[in-house]
């Protein structure tokens, strides 16, 4: 896929509501690691990829949502999502919602130039090494929708296996579900806690400092657990880890 | 057109109370062991086991698109080997004919094979209001008829009970035998066997369901791991199989085909221990086997499926992996679906046969991991499904309007991306001032279903693209 261009590639973040919404640092810090892997990052006008409304059986209301993404990223080599859910979105789903619409050609050309940024950087940029450094034992929980819909398992293991001073303790059970489920968490919340405690349990008994994933919405709800119970295992997105921002306070945790 | 028993409206009461529950909570645990685990391994040791279920894939489609054809060549096939087809509509009409059928035996004992068809329709209760006696023979059925309870899951119909439970359920109901502890497997295995014994010998009629009719041969066929299935068709003077009409295949290398995917997705087995054929019944030179031969294909809501979203459910092989698979079942497990087939598969079967209404909230309780679709043997798009259910419930109007009116609002901010960027930013800018300094709400209004269990992480301060907007420009 990658051509022997001699211009750097055009990207566009996909910022996704939640790091728009939340956590910034996560948007700044997928820049930060683009544009060290050579790319030029722009971040144009967006809202949210309407996946919301499609889990919810709003296809109509999904696709007006969508419709502004496609507006949005055309014209980009590449679009690059810090997020396994949204970027699966595009990539898995936008083939299907517009099915049968004058826009399908369209969805299905965003869908081919979208990608989760660990797996973009393995495997668009090359990216083997990561210049960063931090003392820590992490553990690193799969997002449903990395690993089932934006081909994303082993290139973040790769990325932060090349962080000095780091060390991966893996957790059981994770590529099980945490529970999140967007709007599920909402509608059932007693199952979706239950999932979420299991989830937490899994990655306080490896020891593990930092509990990673690559998706906000897994991160919230893993870290709304910990942080209830008091745990001082702290949870941070993927991104930053990479890009070496451990001064950020961790997530669901406030300045010290 | 109904599936027994059917309580799935309350799925919200039955999923929390199963939440609360200490001990089915540790139930739970071995299913991840005993099942999941050991397909995995399963799936390792076989290089084609990929290619081997997208056969399956192929042959199952194939027959369902041709459904028709290949059930009336079982039923010809099935009639020129001495046995009987029967077709039943729905739930009643299958009842009816075997009803019909045990009359004209005048059987008092019915020994029962596994069969979820059986549960579908409710054939237990039925045939004892109508003074028989049907006793299960598989000890998983078995036990739980002791509990007057139904299956939890497809292929392990008590996973939900421990050995105490069993020991307990064992004592009750064999006051003639020695009281056995929970420790001693064996001891119950024995008085199971002594039990079913007699009743095997006494048995009338015996009912099986069947893993697959092949219509090249007539045969219906039983996949199971204890036998007892075998002596429920083979001793009684009737055999009558229980099979949806979707479990038809055209050929035995058909067959074999798709049972290289069966045990392994199942338990993980390359082959259960039984894998019995039967066609017609006892031919004159035979040393045993039923006198008479029936089968009772069931449609119950399977054709209306044909053509439709959900219609590659008709693939499904019953192996049960999904289950496995599946967290939601794995937290609250069978009972709380509230029908016959739990889990992934039963949140698509179960509002398929039995219409959306009855069951609205199985599609829902899911967070669409996907994990069923990753594992099924049969690549059965669940999700897909699942979501197809929740667009059916917008479309007929069932949608709560709140969480309706909640959508449309935010498509309509969302549709107008200038516009969603200035409110994003006020509203993180307010939030973030209340929540930045301890990082987090412990509550905070309309979000009580997030905040009552877990804590909300606090927004940074201004949105990414209100920051990024304003960044320095190099």
């Amino acid at each position: 896929m990658t051509e022997p261009s001699t211009s750097p590639p055009r990207v566009a973040l996909l910022v996704t509501c939640l790091v728009d919404l939340v956590r910034p640092s996560v948007g700044f810090a997928a820049v930060k690691l683009l544009e060290e892997a050579g790319c030029v990052v722009e971040v144009p006008l967006q809202s949210c990829c309407g996946q919301p409304a499609y889990n919810s059986g709003e296809r109509d209301k999904a696709r007006q949502v969508a419709m502004t993404m496609l507006d949005a990223f055309e014209g980009y080599d590449h679009v690059v999502a810090p997020s396994g859910s949204c970027a699966g979105m595009v990539i898995k789903h936008y083939p299907d919602l517009f099915e049968g619409t004058p826009d399908a050609a369209r969805a299905q050309d965003l869908a081919d130039r979208t990608f989760e940024l660990t797996r973009y950087l393995v495997e668009q940029c090359g990216v083997t090494d990561i210049a960063s450094k931090l003392d820590s034992t992490i553990t690193y929980h799969d997002s449903c929708s990395c690993l089932r819909e934006a081909g994303t398992r082993e290139q973040p293991r790769q990325l932060l296996g090349s962080v000095d001073g780091l060390t991966l303790t893996e957790a059981r059970d994770r590529e099980v579900c945490c529970g999140f489920g967007g709007t599920f968490a909402a509608k059932y919340p007693a199952i979706s806690t239950a999932m979420a405690t299991d989830k937490a349990d899994r990655m306080e008994e490896t020891g593990a400092q930092i509990a990673v994933a690559a998706d906000m919405g897994c991160l919230l709800n893993i870290a709304g657990i910990l942080k209830r119970r008091g745990s001082k295992m702290q949870v941070r997105h993927v991104a930053e880890i990479l890009a070496g921002d451990a001064k950020t306070p961790a997530i669901g945790e406030g300045k010290t | 057109m109904t599936v027994h028993n059917l309580t799935s409206r309350n799925f919200r009461e039955k999923s929390t109370s199963a939440l609360e529950d200490a001990v089915l909570q540790g139930n739970l645990v071995k299913l991840k062991d005993n099942f999941l685990a050991r397909r995995t391994k399963a799936k390792a040791s076989l290089p084609e086991f990929d290619d081997l279920r997208d056969a399956s894939v192929v042959i199952k489609k194939h027959t369902i698109a041709h459904l028709d054809l290949y059930l009336e060549a079982f039923e010809a096939s099935v009639k020129a080997s001495g046995g009987q087809v029967h077709w039943a509509r729905d739930d009643t009409e299958a009842r009816a004919i075997v009803l019909e059928i045990c009359k004209a035996e005048n059987a008092k004992t019915v020994t029962k094979g596994k069969t979820m068809v059986g549960e579908e329709i409710g054939i237990n209760p039925f045939l004892e209001a109508h003074g028989m006696t049907p006793i299960e023979t598989d000890l998983g059925e078995y036990i739980i008829q002791l509990a007057d309870e139904p299956p939890s899951h497809i292929i392990a119909p008590a996973i939900h009970k421990n050995r105490q439970q069993v020991a307990e359920l064992f004592n009750e109901h064999h006051p003639h035998l020695e009281p056995r502890d929970a420790d001693d497997v064996d001891g119950m295995l024995a008085d199971a066997r002594t039990v079913l014994r007699e009743e095997f010998l006494k048995a009338d009629v015996g009912i099986t369901g069947a893993n697959f009719l092949i219509a090249e041969t007539g045969q219906t066929v039983i996949v199971t791991n204890e036998g007892n299935g075998d002596l429920t068709q083979l001793l009684p003077r009737v055999h009558i199989a229980l099979a949806g009409i979707e479990k038809v295949v055209p050929t035995l290398e058909d067959t074999m085909t798709i049972m290289r995917v069966l045990a392994r997705s199942a338990t993980g087995q390359e082959m259960s221990s039984y894998t019995t054929f039967s066609a017609g019944g006892r031919r004159k030179g035979d040393l045993d086997g039923p006198e008479a031969f029936h089968v009772v294909l069931l449609d119950n809501g399977r054709s209306k499926l044909l053509g439709t979203p959900t219609e590659d459910i008709l693939r499904c092989i019953r192996c049960g992996c999904c289950l496995n698979a599946c967290p939601v079942y794995g937290k609250i497990g069978g009972h709380a679906y509230g029908s016959t087939y739990s889990g992934p598969v039963g949140a698509i079967l179960t509002p398929s046969l039995a219409g959306l209404s009855e069951a609205h909230h199985l599609p829902q309780a899911s967070s669409l991991c996907g994990r069923c679709e990753e594992v099924c043997p049969m690549r059965i798009p669940i999700p897909k499904m699942l979501r197809h259910f929740r667009e059916e419930e917008v479309a007929s109007g069932m949608a709560p309007a709140s969480a309706r009116r909640g959508i449309a609002l935010w498509a309509w901010f969302a549709s107008r991306p200038g516009l969603y960027r200035t409110m994003t930013s006020l509203t993180t800018g307010v939030l973030s001032r209340f929540g930045r300094k301890r990082g987090r709400f412990s509550s905070l209004p309309m979000a009580g279903a997030w905040t009552s269990t877990r804590d909300l992480a606090s927004p940074q301060g201004r949105s990414f693209q209100s920051q990024w907007a304003k960044r320095p420009k190099s």
